[in-house]
């Protein structure tokens, strides 16, 4: 192997990493909030990545009138679960959020759309589109059942994952679709090449990283997401709205997922069931940072990138099976570095 | 027999049903479709629903099955049936590589690792060229018997559906059994289970040892069913499906996963036959209502639908009362009373820099009740910890019958007669009483899973039983018996563990806080008990907070204080003690 072969190997596996990387934060973040671990991760790429390649093309994402008929089930358990104590103020802002804001959303898509409209417009719709529907999934699917165990918000999630992959199908279709780049910039050093679009995956995941590990080291905010994590009872006893937390956690989750999208679209072909592989990837380095760190994710997600890419250059029909039971070992030593801890269940 | 026959209805009706005139052929497919679903999710039922290792990865084990079946067959002629114990054992070893990685995960580390591998496996199954990659095996023979070839659906239909009931058959001796309480006992954390004995680790390697046969039993009949074998059915919408299954059938009930598969498989059916008519050509709709139907499903019935089925049942199945009159072999006691049955010498426990426990030596005689007393934080249950093996001691000596503990793990400490309740109570809530208190029993039965399994263990089976019997109505709660554990008040259930406790045969009792939750009279029956078995030659040893109750019955009181025990003596002695009065009332003003 000569050197530049590598170095290629290294700047792909870094810049897929990277990608992971910003999947895996969106993986602990949730779990650290919500204990949901986020199968449909991988939808949220695929959502934002097809809508947005669907918005460069003038078309429409079906997404957007998901949105709205998420809004208008979230809406409905939103009376529902207040039926007792129905007011105006919390009446008037189920509305805001959960029907003005999807249909405005709707309308503004139907507006702004077509052949012309600037990269950063589509990007802003791509990212609320989803957005929206990250929020409402939280509302419908998880807040119900967010006092149950890891496990039953594991298998919920899992049915998530399924449904929402299925709607990608019938969204965008089997085809797989590409985006345009985001930058024509590049910067040469030495034998390789950056693209202006890698040097903003770097960019972005470095920033999130710190601003995520700012946000929950240091601000009141984000000490009370994870307080929620710890104990939803104690968390509510001393004010914190623990509903909030789980739909802010979601509202992130779904926009770093949607930007990852949006990132690779323009480099990758992605197709409607593309997600759940890279968001498994996302999620092995998650588990290796333990579901709690987020420097740790980081680096074990470049790891995994760069494993990536070398075994699909040596043994390119292994390459999943290489990158996923790179898993065990670390759950094996995981598992023999932290004793078992006893947990009540149920 | 009564309790078998239902067995039997269900078996001769599904007997019948490829015999009755006019029954088209596509409801026998999907009735084998049915029984090679059961198959993997009752395994899934065991691991999951009872044994609380949820595993995302059962399809791989079914691909173990059919690819063995499938290469030996095609590629060096073997009958088919000869392929059978080789695909069993092929899943099976598979289980026990995976396995023991799987179960030492933890927590949600456990179902995420089985999905990692499990995909994984996907992948090596559709890039291996002996497998045939991607294509997979065609051409796999039939089975047959002499001439008869079962190449029709409705006659491999019977080999399914005997497997099927065999298994459940099996599954169901196996949960009512030694191996299967303690199976049970596996979900709601391993501290009580192994404070009896039980192998925590090596039962959880058993069941996923099993739901893998299984699957790949399930496996192996497909490939005979399909004539082909390809990575699709083996990926991880498979795993996740059969999960599906066992959840929304209920995954706590062998029957549940029979009846979770008929109803997954019939509405796959459906939804595939009739959405597109509602909904134009597009395919992979069902995905979509199958994962809806799961949320909402877990928000409406996390059980399952099994047990909401049984719960409308006019009657409940009998159960059975344990003849009381087999006894098992006790423990021999020593006749003195002054020999030192439990010796502690300076233990001390430090967790990071907190002290525990602080260089605390004191002994319990034989027939001697001995209370551990102390405010909050003490370190009184943490002492019960490091004498019961929970916590390995950072230093000191801890020695029962003369024989040192050294950190030796709770199986073994109660294989010295220590045994032990808990402060916090650790019972099976869905287990009765007796089955509660049989777990007490675990290490005076010797049966293994494979006894049970055929019902070779019974006379042992009827032993234990009829100890835990005993031991109830020795506490008093013999009325509640048949009850689930969860059902019963919380002091109840501070005295079942006490039956549990007796269970073992002890030498020495150790109880955490066993008078909190009772009411005046209960405490008044617990402590004459408790009198009643030092005279019978055991010897207690109690944290508890209530003083009258101390003071009244024990011999000698240990006083602990921030880890540091500040006195020792008799009751009417520590009474007056100034030191013990400043530790609970603070320094006189």
């Amino acid at each position: 192997m000569n050197t530049t072969i590598m170095l290629f190997l290294l700047q792909d596996g870094i810049t897929n990493g990277a990608i992971y990387a910003l999947l895996g934060l969106a993986l602990v973040l949730v779990f650290a909030v919500t204990r949901v671990i986020l199968i449909p991760q991988g939808e949220f790429v695929t959502y934002g990545a097809l809508s947005y390649a669907m918005l460069a093309t003038g078309q429409v994402p079906g997404t957007a009138r998901l949105a709205v008929a998420m809004g208008l089930v979230a809406f409905a358990l939103d009376l529902f679960f207040a039926r007792k104590a129905l007011h105006a103020r919390l009446v008037m802002r189920s509305v805001a959020l959960n029907i003005v804001f999807p249909v405005a959303l709707l309308g503004l898509v139907y507006a702004l759309v077509g052949p012309h409209t600037p990269v950063a417009v589509n990007i802003a719709l791509a990212l609320l589109i989803v957005a929206a529907i990250g929020l409402f999934l939280y509302r419908i699917a998880f807040q119900p059942i967010a006092h149950t165990s890891v496990l039953v918000l594991l298998i919920a999630s899992v049915g998530c994952h399924l449904a929402l992959q299925g709607l990608g199908l019938v969204f965008f279709g089997a085809e797989g679709l590409r985006g345009p780049a985001l930058s024509s910039a590049a910067v040469t050093a030495g034998p390789l090449r950056f693209t202006g679009q890698s040097l903003a995956v770097y960019g972005l995941t470095v920033g999130f990283i710190v601003a995520l590990w700012l946000f929950f080291g240091y601000t009141r905010t984000g000490k009370a997401l994870r307080a929620t994590a710890v104990n939803r009872l104690g968390a509510r006893l001393v004010g914190i709205r623990t509903t909030l937390s789980g739909q802010i956690a979601f509202l992130l989750a779904s926009v770093i997922g949607a930007i990852s999208g949006i990132l690779i679209v323009p480099i990758t072909t992605l197709y409607y069931d593309t997600g759940f592989l890279i968001g498994l990837k996302g999620f092995i380095a998650a588990i290796i940072g333990g579901l709690v760190s987020y420097p740790l994710t980081a680096v074990a997600a470049i790891v995994v990138g760069i494993v990536e890419a070398f075994s699909s250059f040596y043994a390119s029909n292994f390459k999943e099976v290489i990158v996923f039971t790179l898993i065990l070992p670390v759950l094996v030593l995981r598992s023999l570095a932290a004793p078992q801890v006893e947990e009540e269940k149920d | 027999m009564t309790q078998r026959l239902p067995l039997i209805i269900f078996a001769l009706v599904l007997a019948v049903i490829p015999l009755l005139p006019g029954i088209p052929p596509f409801w026998i497919v999907l009735l084998d479709n049915i029984g090679l679903a059961a198959l993997v999710a009752m395994g899934l039922v065991l691991l999951t629903g009872v044994g609380g290792l949820t595993s995302f990865g059962q399809a791989a084990f079914c691909g173990f099955g059919a690819y063995t079946t499938a290469v030996l067959t095609t590629a060096y002629g073997v009958s088919p049936w000869l392929t059978l114990p080789a695909s069993l054992l092929v899943s099976g070893i598979a289980a026990v590589l995976l396995g023991l990685v799987t179960v030492r995960l933890s927590g949600h580390y456990l179902p995420l690792g089985t999905i990692a591998w499990g995909i994984g496996l996907f992948y090596l199954f559709s890039k291996l060229e002996f497998l045939g990659r991607n294509d997979g095996i065609s051409g796999i023979p039939p089975l047959s018997i002499g001439s008869f070839k079962m190449l029709s659906p409705d006659t491999i239909y019977y080999a399914i559906w005997v497997a099927v009931l065999l298994a459940a058959l099996l599954t169901m001796n196996l949960l009512d059994s030694r191996t299967g309480r303690a199976i049970r006992a596996l979900r709601r954390g391993h501290i009580a289970a192994e404070a009896f004995g039980v192998q925590t680790p090596r039962a959880k390697l058993l069941v996923f040892i099993y739901a893998a046969v299984l699957a790949g039993l399930s496996g192996w009949l497909y490939a005979h069913f399909q004539r082909a074998a390809n990575p699709t059915p083996f990926g991880a919408q498979a795993g996740i499906e059969y999960l599906f299954i066992a959840v929304v059938g209920g995954a706590g009930y062998v029957w549940g996963g029979v009846l979770g598969a008929a109803i997954v498989v019939i509405l796959k059916e459906v939804l595939q036959s009739y959405l597109p008519y509602i909904f134009g050509g597009q395919s992979q709709l069902e995905t979509i209502v199958f994962g809806i139907m799961l949320v909402l499903l877990l928000q409406l019935a996390p059980q399952g639908v099994w047990p909401w089925l049984m719960s409308k049942l006019p009657f409940k199945p009998a159960r059975k009362t344990p003849d009381t009159s087999v006894k098992l072999e006790h423990r021999e006691r020593a006749p003195g009373t002054s020999s030192v049955l439990l010796h502690i010498d300076r233990a001390r426990k430090q967790f990071g820099g907190v002290l525990a426990v602080n260089d605390v030596s004191f002994d319990v005689n034989a027939r001697e009740i001995v209370a551990l007393i102390g405010p909050n934080g003490a370190g009184k249950s943490t002492t019960f910890n490091l004498i019961t093996g929970v916590l390995a001691a950072t230093s000191g000596k801890i020695a029962v019958l003369g024989n040192e503990v050294a950190n030796a793990p709770p199986q073994e400490v109660v294989k010295l007669g220590v045994s032990r309740t808990f402060q916090h109570v650790k019972l099976v809530p869905d287990m009765t009483v007796l089955e509660n208190v049989a777990i007490g029993a675990h290490l005076r039965g010797n049966s293994g899973a494979i006894s049970s399994m055929l019902r070779l263990d019974r006379t042992d089976e009827a032993k234990l039983l009829a100890e835990a019997a005993r031991q109830i109505a020795r506490v008093g709660l013999s009325d509640q018996i048949d009850q689930l554990a969860g059902s019963l008040s919380l002091g109840q259930q501070r005295i079942v563990e006490i039956a549990r406790a007796l269970c073992v045969d002890p030498m020495l009792l150790l109880l955490d806080e066993p008078a909190a939750g009772l009411r005046h009279m209960e405490k008044q029956r617990l402590a004459a008990l408790l009198r009643q078995l030092r005279d019978g030659g055991m010897s207690v040893l109690l944290v508890e907070h209530d003083m009258g109750f101390v003071m009244d019955l024990a011999d000698r009181i240990v006083v602990l204080d921030f880890g540091t025990k500040i006195a020792e003596g008799t009751p009417a002695s520590i009474k007056r003690n100034p030191d013990v009065i400043k530790a609970y009332l603070g320094a006189a003003a």
